[in-house]
Formats: structure tokens, C-alpha cells, sequence
């Protein structure tokens, strides 16, 4: 190849640097539009954060498999110690206790504990004998790595946290071979205690959330209004939108948290259905880059790593779009690259950088029980 | 599953791509279904949310149209626009109500009264409705309460226009006063304009019923607003259609001397133009000022109209209704000629008439006297005597032609037509026959008959200008009115009659006009409130009981151009209270100057303008209602004013000594000579316009005693 570019630098996946970027890029215009046409107060600060937690991204993808083994079980024991201090002395925000500030940053360890948990379970799986994937020991460490942080944000209280765990772990879980029956048998268990969880397990501002998503007209100037204005803004774009910065919904503050959940509303309502639709095609193509890293990676547990980073990044990404459209309730997820803020960023930016190390690492195709 | 099938490393791995598989199908699956959701929402949808963002983004707020003026008949305003500065609350966007009224009030320097009313208002007002905090700011208040805007959520100022009264209380009662639109009101129809702050609609008056001409089309402002209702700018803006103005028949200076010239009394003052039945006047005092109405009215200030005995709140015009006395007898003269009766025949008056065992008293001894001399000297006698010789019921139907007991096609909400009794009419009522007592009574304008100051004024014009005239309001070109059924000279005798009252030897002589080539005619009339019994005869005792002073006039004598009436609630006579005020009133229209000077001498005893009076009566009662003393000036005022008072009835007592000297003489000289009368009226008429000269303010001549004169 071109001597002339130094081989460290071709050797970076510039594919996916190129699809983060745009999107990046795409949600720092419409951070730029949705700041009055500023790059203060965010989109500036969303180029930045991106910045460096691409080079930090870039920098884990140089740590070798064996270094994410090493510090999955400290890492794991670490937050869950946070999220015990987030109770103690945390702040409250949004009716819920999940910062803590170490130093000048602050942290939310229910954030951080997602790849952790994709960590945790492809660990798991990768000691787990093949012949033992049927049986109950299959079952309940799971189990076990799940209760005590499913707890911990439960009470915080952040559903949506709790919700994220299982999801990681069951993804890893499903492809790492556990019985379909499982997953089935599951499904159908939900569907009967799912009202019982509604009548019982929720607090009623999360109940509410249900219940308008269900049928938002019933409190339009209530919690029905975030998805009544998205809805609005959306539907007002057309094919291709308002055009850069004529965003009504947004400028003249209909649209609630426009900048950071709400910001696809504010992008479709600039940038029309084209805009949604490019927004879609990149999130493709992140995502069938993450499966063929899975995919391709040789090591069992290169692919459950892998594949569980690319479906928590994915879990952001159909809960926020749901969400936006109206065909799924009020949750506080942002929309990964897109929305502003640091805590969600450097959660994907983390997801990013394991899924490039396993990239960077295929490793060989000998696994501990061949 | 019975057999356990052992797993291996590759089977797994196998599993693994082909499940990686299946989670990239769903995830292709609901991104799919995203942009398919997308794509209804902002395709199939397109337009209903576009139509809702603008709705969002798009404020339509309505601009108040401005009201049609009223002008009088020369084009001069009565009720006018004047642009203000305004404050307004919405109720349902106030937060804190206790801090932002104390900032209001500290801003504004409102007083308690005016607290106490936005108090009472925001209590009874709906969340839609804004209550109006103060109007007719100054700018400087105005921009206070602008740069505080950011603290107050809910307080709207705004730029708008108030009606305007230039007139105050004079048209209180004419125009009536305009308000902001009662919750009953939007209820029956809900349009967004009732609502907007500042609109105001006619609640009393012709600014009621002419509404619908009056109130113009709302312009409309479209304004980009955030969701907070930020006004981000202005977008377009589409002017208001002000109402048409409406041109009265009022003679504005003419209707505002009228109002001024009634002082302190309680009255009305109605004038015609006699060529066209145009009103040129209507004046009812004391009223409320319109303007404070306009503004939303403090309770202070409604209890005081409320408690008022002289009763502000009624158009005593129309609504008032006062036996009419006397002032019914050139109508009588004419029934009586259209029955037979020659004016030149005489009765003779010993002082009273006898029906059976009941003497119906006449207030002099007038010997031999024919109908024209019975006018002037308001002889009962006669009338009784010639009354009863046609019958009542002949007499009500001439009563009827010259609009006593009609109503009239007027815009006003109410008018009382009062009523014109004839035999059917009481046995209906009271199942009672018709008795020679009930015709004697209404022949002289007692008993049974009352009627509105409104209507025996129409009634004076109809027999001054002969014609069937038709009372209007607003200006129009109109027809002559048909001729009267009467023939002319019964009228001219009528006439001649009233003539005299002023202008030979009557019971007006003293209000004859003061100028050069005008002569008025009228007629006194003197109206009991109760029944007289023992020594309490209406003229002294309680103001409530005193009888009611009446007088009906036109001018000129001969070609008669201007009708009038005066009304003074419990004035004693009608010559001693209305004459003068008609004299007044019709000197006005030929000299301007003269009839001023009077005025402002009147006004000068009385404690100044109407303004002036209203706002010290305002401060004393507010005084007394709150318990503290009033302020020390309005005590040495209140005591000036009671010097003057006093001073006054002391002058009136001796006029009326003289007065009753010259009556005595001139009956004694009628008995002893009968055939000398012209003589010696001729020499009474001298007399009177002698102490006519000089100007009494507020002495006429009175009868001593008697029901009528």
C-alpha cells in the first residue's frame, strides 16, 4: 500500500471512524441549529467529547482480549461499590438519585455498568463448557450478576437502567447458544406478569409514562406533550424538513428536551425524512460493522464481547427512535452520537473501543474447550 | 428432552453466527419499521402536523375594535375613543396573586377601593376573563409595570383605546356606559372577541342597544410566540374596522347646559325641535359618571350611587313618572274646544268647585274667567266645571293623540309610558265605575294619570307645532309629521293660554325670557307625592314628601320652534323650580352668554361644576364609610355651603311673603272687578316683571298653598 502514510494510521479502522464521525458530525449541526445557531453551549462540546473519547476508543482498541478478562471482575466490583456511594451521597436529578462527581466529572456508574455487564456475561460464557449451556449452571450466575445492580438502580430509581442490564446480558446470552426455550418460555412469562410488574413494580410517574404512550391525546399539555411535540415536529418536516436553523418546534421551545432525548424530532423537523433516513443508514452501518466484528472474530469470547457492545449500543438506539415516533413510551435514553451529553457518549465510545479491540484482536480460532 | 444431545465448541459457534444473524434481521426488522413510521408521520401526516406547528409557533391575538363615536346633530363628540395605556390580569396565568396585586399596587399607587374591586373580580372572574387592573395610565406607569413584566406572570399591559365621555355624568343616562363582557354574556356567545382584554361592550343606553353598529371588526395580530407565550415577533397584523359613528339628535351644549343648569336637584330637562321631533335634549341629574363605569366601577363609589335618595342610576327622562299636574291643562283647553266648549265662555271661581258634599279646591278666587285666562292662571275651578261637562273619557283620547301614555319607537332598553286612565281603563284595573271625583282629579293632572318629563315635553311640541310629531333619537332625514286632528285655532287657544302664563299675568311671569325678540309660553304645574292630609301639604316637611315641580314650555310664542319640559323631583312648584330652569335652557339656544353668566352665578352656590360636586361628594362618603372625619377643607366647604343654603331659604321665604301679597291684591281686585281684568293683569304682569329683573337664583314665585296652580 501508500508508503507514505505511516502503517499505525492505516491500520485504524477508518471505515467505522468515518461512519462515528458523521454522526457525530450530523448531530453537532443540528446541536448548532438547536443552540440558537451556536456552537455553544453544545455542539461545540459534542465535537470536543467526541474527540477525545475517540482517541480513548482508539487507544482500548490496542488492549488485547486478555486485558478486558483481567478487568472485567474489578471493574464489575468497582461500580457496583459506585452505585452503592451514587445512593449514599449521589445527586438527584430528573427525580432520581444517579450522579456522583469524582473530581471535576461527573459519573453515572448505572451508565458505565452497561458494558460492564456485556463484560461480565461474555466472561461468563466463555468459562462456561459447551456441554454445560443446557443445564442450571447456565443460569444462574447470570442470575447473580444481574440482582444485586439491577437492585442498586432500581431504587434509584432508573427502570430504564435496570431494563439495559437484562438486555445485555440476555443478548449475550441468546448467542452464546442458551436453550431457545429459554427465550420463548420467557417471552411468554413476561407477557403474563408485565401487568403485574405495571400494577405493582412501577412508581406512578413510570406507570403515567405507560399510559400516555399508549395514548398520548389524553394529556396533551401533561407527559403526553414530549411525544405529542415530537410527533409534531417530525410530522411538520415533511420529506425534506424546514431547512438548517428554521426549526419552529424547537426554536421556540415546544419541543422538550430538544437538544439531548428529543434531538431526532429537532433534526426531522429541519432536515425531513431525508435526514431520518441518513440517521438510519449510518446506525446500519454501525451496526453490521459491529456483527461482522462478532461475526468475524474467532474467539468465543471476541464474539459474545462484540456482539453484546454492538446490541447495548443498539438497545440506545431502537429505544430513543421508538420513543421519538410514538411507538414506545417516555424513557430517558439519548440517542447515541447524536444527543448531547457526556455520560451516554462515553458510554458508546467505551462499547466502541471494546468492539474495535476484539476487531483489532480476532485471536485464534483455538478456544479454551476445543 | 429425554436425550441430551452434548454441545461442542463448534456446534456453538455455529449457533452463535447463526443467532448474530437472527439479531441483525430483527435489528434490520425495526429499522424498517422506524423509517416506515417515519414515513407515515412526516409523508402521510405531513399536513395535519404542519398545521399544528403553526398553530403552535402562530398567536392570534384579536385587536379590540374601536367603537363608533357618538356626535350630537352639529357633529360635536359625545362619546369618543381615547388611545390609553392599560393593565390587565389573566387570572389563570397568575401564579402568585398576593405578590404580583402588592406589586401592582405599589407600581401603580392604587388606592383601596381599587384593590377591593380587582379583589372582587378576580374572584368572580372565570380563567378566561382578564380583569382589569387600571386604565388610563400615563406612559410613565405604564413602562413601570412593562420592565417588571418578567416577575408578574399573568399581568398583560397593553396599548388600546377607553371610551371617553367628554361629557361625564351630563350623558350618563343618554348614552349609557360600556363593560367588559360578564360571564353570562360569553356564554350565550362564545366569540373570542368578548373575551380579548380591553373590549368593552354597551351595557346601559344607546351604547346598549345600538351595539351591534357600534361595535366595528376586530383586527387581528398574528404573533410568533415561544411555548413559555413569549412574543418572539410580530408577524402580521390586520387593522381593526372601527365601529360607524352614530349622529344623534342632541344638541350636545344645549343637553350639556341642560344637565349642568339642574344643579343639585333631582330632575330632567327634555327639549324638542318642533319642526322634526328631533330630541335635542335629554337630561336627567344627578347620574353616574360613565366614564368610571367604563373603567370598571369601585364599590365605594357603586355603594354611593346605590344609596343615593336623588337615585342616579334612573334615566328620569324616560323612566321617571310624575303625575303631571297643571301642566296637562292647554291639553285639556284643547279637548274641551273639540267638544264644544267656546273659549270665550266664562266660570265663575269662588275659589273652589263642589261636587256633592266635596269642595275641590281652586289655590285662588279667580271670579269670572274664561279658558284662556284659566291657563294663565291655572284656575281649577274652570277646568273642574268644564272637565266634567265632556266626560274624561273624551278628554284621554286627545291625552293619547298628544302622546301621554304612548310609547315610542326609541333605542333605548326602557321607557315607561306611564298611564292615561278613562273609564274602561279603571274598571279593568280596579273593577270600579268611573266616578265625576276621578275626572275632576285627572283634569287637573292629578289622581290616576302619570307620565314620563319625556312625554310632556312631546306633548308641549305637538301643540306647538301642531303637528303629529314623532320623537327620534338619531339623525335621519325625515318627512314632516302629519298635522294634529285638532283644527288650528283650538290650538292657537291653548297656546294663547300658555302665552299668557309667561307673558301677561300667569304663574310664570318671573321666568319670562330675558331677551330682546323671544318670548317663551309654557305652563307650571305643581305635583302632590301623597296625599294631603292635615296641615302636611308638600310644601315643607321631609324632601321625599314635597311635591314635585313641573313646567312645559315652547319657544318662540309665535313661531314655535323649541319644546320643552322640566321636571324637579320634590321642587316645591313648578314655577318656583322647573320655570326657571326651562328659562335657562331656552335662553341657551338664542343667547349663549347670557344664559352661561346665569349659570355660573347658580353654580357658584352650589359648589361648583358637576365634576367638582360629584368628586367631593365621592370623598365625603368615602370618608364617612371608611369612619374617619372628613378633611378639614370639606368641613369649612361643607359649612360655606351650608351659609349659602341658609342664606338662600331666607331669601325665598320673603319672596314668597311678597309673592302672596300680590297674588292677595290682584284676587282682591279680580272680585271687585271682575271686568277690569285685562287691566289689572296688564298691571300684575308689570309687578312680576319687575322682580323678575332681578336675577333670583333659586326663588320662584310659589303658591302659599293648593294642590295645583
Amino acid at each position: 500500500m501508500n508508503s507514505i502514510i505511516p502503517a499505525p494510521l492505516l491500520s485504524l479502522p477508518w471505515r467505522i471512524i468515518f461512519v462515528l464521525t458523521s454522526l457525530v458530525g450530523f448531530g453537532a449541526v443540528i446541536l448548532y441549529s438547536a443552540g440558537g445557531g451556536s456552537f455553544s453551549p453544545w455542539a461545540g462540546n459534542h465535537i470536543l467529547r467526541y474527540s477525545i473519547y475517540l482517541a480513548m476508543a482508539i487507544v482500548m482498541s490496542r488492549a488485547g482480549l486478555d486485558f478486558w478478562k483481567q478487568i472485567t471482575f474489578p471493574v464489575f466490583i468497582g461500580l457496583m461499590i459506585l452505585l452503592v456511594a451514587v445512593q449514599l451521597l449521589g445527586f438527584v436529578g430528573g427525580g432520581s438519585r444517579r450522579w456522583i462527581n469524582l473530581g471535576p466529572i461527573g459519573i453515572q456508574p448505572s451508565e458505565l455498568m452497561k458494558p460492564a455487564m456485556v463484560l461480565a456475561a461474555a466472561w461468563f460464557f466463555d468459562r462456561l463448557p459447551p456441554t454445560r449451556i443446557n443445564s442450571l449452571d447456565a443460569l444462574w450466575p447470570l442470575a447473580a450478576i444481574l440482582v444485586v445492580p439491577c437492585f442498586l438502580v432500581i431504587i434509584q430509581p432508573d427502570f430504564d437502567a435496570a431494563i439495559a442490564f437484562i438486555f445485555s446480558v440476555l443478548v449475550v446470552g441468546f448467542v452464546a447458544g442458551l436453550p431457545l426455550i429459554y427465550f420463548i418460555g420467557g417471552g411468554a412469562a413476561l407477557a403474563v406478569i408485565a401487568p403485574l410488574i405495571y400494577f405493582f413494580g412501577l412508581r406512578p410517574y413510570q406507570q403515567n409514562r405507560v399510559l400516555i404512550f399508549l395514548n398520548p391525546e389524553t394529556d396533551p399539555l401533561g407527559a403526553g406533550y414530549h411525544i405529542t411535540q415530537s410527533k409534531i415536529a417530525i410530522g411538520s418536516g415533511g420529506i425534506f424538513g424546514k431547512g438548517f436553523g428554521n426549526g419552529t418546534q424547537s426554536h421556540l421551545d415546544y419541543l422538550p428536551e430538544g437538544h439531548t432525548d428529543f434531538i431526532f424530532a429537532t433534526m426531522a423537523e429541519e432536515w425531513g425524512l431525508v435526514g431520518g433516513l441518513l440517521i438510519l443508514f449510518l446506525y446500519f452501518l454501525l451496526m453490521r460493522w459491529g456483527m461482522q466484528v462478532a461475526v468475524n472474530s474467532r474467539s468465543r469470547y471476541g464474539q459474545l464481547v462484540a456482539a453484546g457492545m454492538t446490541c447495548t449500543i443498539f438497545f440506545y438506539i431502537m429505544i430513543n427512535l421508538l420513543m421519538v415516533v410514538g411507538l414506545a413510551p417516555v424513557a430517558g435514553l439519548p440517542l447515541p452520537f447524536i444527543s448531547h451529553g457526556g455520560s451516554s457518549m462515553l458510554t458508546m465510545m467505551i462499547c466502541i473501543g471494546i468492539i474495535m479491540s476484539v476487531d483489532r484482536h480476532p485471536g485464534s480460532r483455538s478456544g479454551r474447550f476445543e | 428432552m429425554k436425550y441430551e444431545k452434548p454441545v461442542s465448541s463448534a456446534q456453538q459457534r455455529f449457533t452463535f453466527t447463526r443467532r448474530t444473524m437472527f439479531i441483525g434481521a430483527v435489528q434490520g426488522g425495526i429499522g424498517l419499521l422506524l423509517a416506515g413510521r417515519m414515513s407515515y408521520i412526516a409523508v402521510a401526516n405531513n399536513e395535519k402536523y404542519r398545521l399544528l406547528a403553526e398553530s403552535n409557533r402562530v398567536n392570534l391575538t384579536l385587536v379590540p375594535p374601536r367603537r363608533g363615536w357618538f356626535i350630537d346633530r352639529d357633529g360635536k363628540p359625545i362619546a369618543t375613543n381615547r388611545a390609553d395605556f392599560r393593565v390587565d390580569i389573566i387570572p389563570d396565568r397568575m401564579t402568585e396573586k398576593e405578590a404580583t396585586l402588592a406589586t401592582l399596587t405599589k407600581l401603580l399607587s392604587l388606592n383601596v377601593d381599587e384593590v377591593d374591586r380587582i379583589n372582587r373580580e378576580l374572584k368572580t372572574a372565570q380563567g378566561f376573563q382578564p380583569v382589569q387592573v387600571a386604565a388610563g395610565l400615563d406612559y410613565e406607569s405604564f413602562a413601570r409595570v412593562s420592565v417588571r413584566l418578567p416577575d408578574l406572570p399573568g399581568v398583560s399591559p397593553r396599548q388600546g383605546f377607553s371610551r371617553y365621555y367628554p361629557s361625564g355624568a351630563a350623558v350618563g343616562h343618554l348614552v349609557g356606559y360600556v363593560g367588559v363582557v360578564s360571564a353570562e354574556e360569553y356564554q350565550k356567545n362564545k366569540n373570542p372577541l368578548l373575551i380579548t382584554p380591553g373590549f368593552k361592550i354597551g351595557k346601559d343606553g344607546l351604547e346598549k342597544t345600538l351595539e351591534a353598529g357600534l361595535q366595528g371588526k376586530p383586527g387581528a395580530r398574528r404573533t410568533e410566540v415561544t411555548a413559555r407565550g413569549k412574543i418572539v415577533r410580530e408577524l402580521t397584523t390586520k387593522p381593526d374596522v372601527p365601529g360607524k359613528p352614530v349622529q344623534l339628535t342632541i344638541n350636545i351644549d344645549l343637553h350639556n347646559y341642560a344637565a349642568r343648569r339642574l344643579g343639585r336637584e333631582s330632575g330632567s330637562v327634555v327639549v324638542f325641535d318642533t319642526l322634526t321631533g328631533d330630541i335635542l335634549t335629554m337630561a336627567s341629574m344627578p347620574c353616574y359618571d360613565p366614564n368610571s363605569f367604563s373603567d370598571g366601577i369601585g364599590r365605594m363609589e357603586w355603594k354611593m350611587l346605590q344609596s343615593d335618595d336623588h337615585i342616579p342610576m334612573l334615566n328620569k327622562a324616560l323612566q321617571g313618572l310624575y303625575p303631571p299636574g297643571s301642566t296637562l291643562k292647554p291639553m285639556v283647553a284643547i279637548a274641551l274646544q273639540k267638544h264644544g266648549v267656546d273659549p270665550e265662555e266664562t266660570v265663575f271661581c269662588g275659589g273652589g268647585y263642589r261636587l256633592g258634599n266635596r269642595v275641590f279646591k281652586c289655590l285662588g278666587h279667580h271670579g269670572s274667567i274664561n279658558m284662556r285666562n284659566a291657563i294663565m292662571k291655572s284656575c281649577n275651578t274652570y277646568f273642574y266645571s268644564m272637565g266634567r261637562r265632556i266626560g274624561y273619557d273624551k278628554i284621554a283620547v286627545v291625552a293619547r293623540e298628544l302622546g301621554l301614555g304612548q310609547e315610542f319607537e326609541l333605542p333605548f332598553p326602557s321607557q315607561r309610558f306611564g298611564t292615561v286612565p278613562d273609564s274602561a281603563w279603571k274598571l279593568k284595573k280596579f273593577g270600579k265605575e268611573w266616578i265625576d271625583a276621578d275626572t275632576l282629579n285627572s283634569t287637573i293632572g292629578q289622581g290616576y294619570i302619570i307620565a314620563s318629563p319625556f312625554q310632556l315635553a312631546l306633548m308641549s311640541a305637538r301643540i306647538a307645532s301642531g303637528r303629529k310629531l314623532v320623537p327620534e333619537i338619531v339623525l335621519k332625514k325625515r318627512k314632516p309629521a302629519p298635522l294634529l286632528s285638532f283644527p288650528l285655532e283650538h290650538l292657537a287657544v291653548a297656546r294663547e293660554g300658555m302665552d299668557r302664563v309667561v307673558n301677561a299675568a300667569g304663574t310664570a311671569v318671573r321666568s319670562r325670557l330675558q331677551l330682546p325678540d323671544v318670548k317663551m309660553a309654557g305652563k307650571t304645574g305643581t305635583a302632590q307625592v301623597r296625599q294631603i292630609k292635615g296641615g302636611q301639604r308638600g310644601q315643607s316637611g321631609a324632601w321625599k314628601y314635597r311635591d314635585h315641580g313641573l313646567f312645559v314650555c315652547f319657544a318662540p310664542v309665535d313661531e314655535p320652534r323649541y319644546a320643552a319640559a322640566v321636571v324637579i323631583e320634590h321642587g316645591l312648584g313648578g314655577a318656583r323650580a322647573a320655570a326657571p330652569v326651562a328659562k335657562d335652557v331656552l335662553t341657551f339656544l338664542y343667547d349663549p352668554e347670557q344664559a352661561m353668566a346665569s349659570l355660573r352665578s347658580l353654580e357658584a352656590g352650589w359648589g361648583g361644576s358637576i365634576e367638582e360636586r360629584m368628586a367631593r361628594q365621592a370623598a365625603s362618603f368615602r370618608a364617612a364609610q371608611t369612619g374617619e372625619g372628613p378633611p378639614v377643607e370639606l368641613t369649612e366647604d361643607e359649612l360655606a355651603k351650608k351659609a349659602a343654603e341658609e342664606k338662600a331659604k331666607a331669601e325665598l321665604a320673603k319672596q314668597e311673603e311678597e309673592e302672596k301679597k300680590i297674588e292677595a291684591a290682584e284676587m282682591a281686585k279680580q272680585e271687585v272687578a271682575a271686568r277690569s281684568k285685562a287691566a289689572a293683569a296688564e298691571k300684575a304682569a308689570r309687578q312680576s316683571a319687575g322682580a323678575a329683573a332681578q336675577p333670583s337664583p333659586t326663588a320662584a314665585p310659589a303658591p302659599p298653598n293648593g294642590t295645583s296652580q
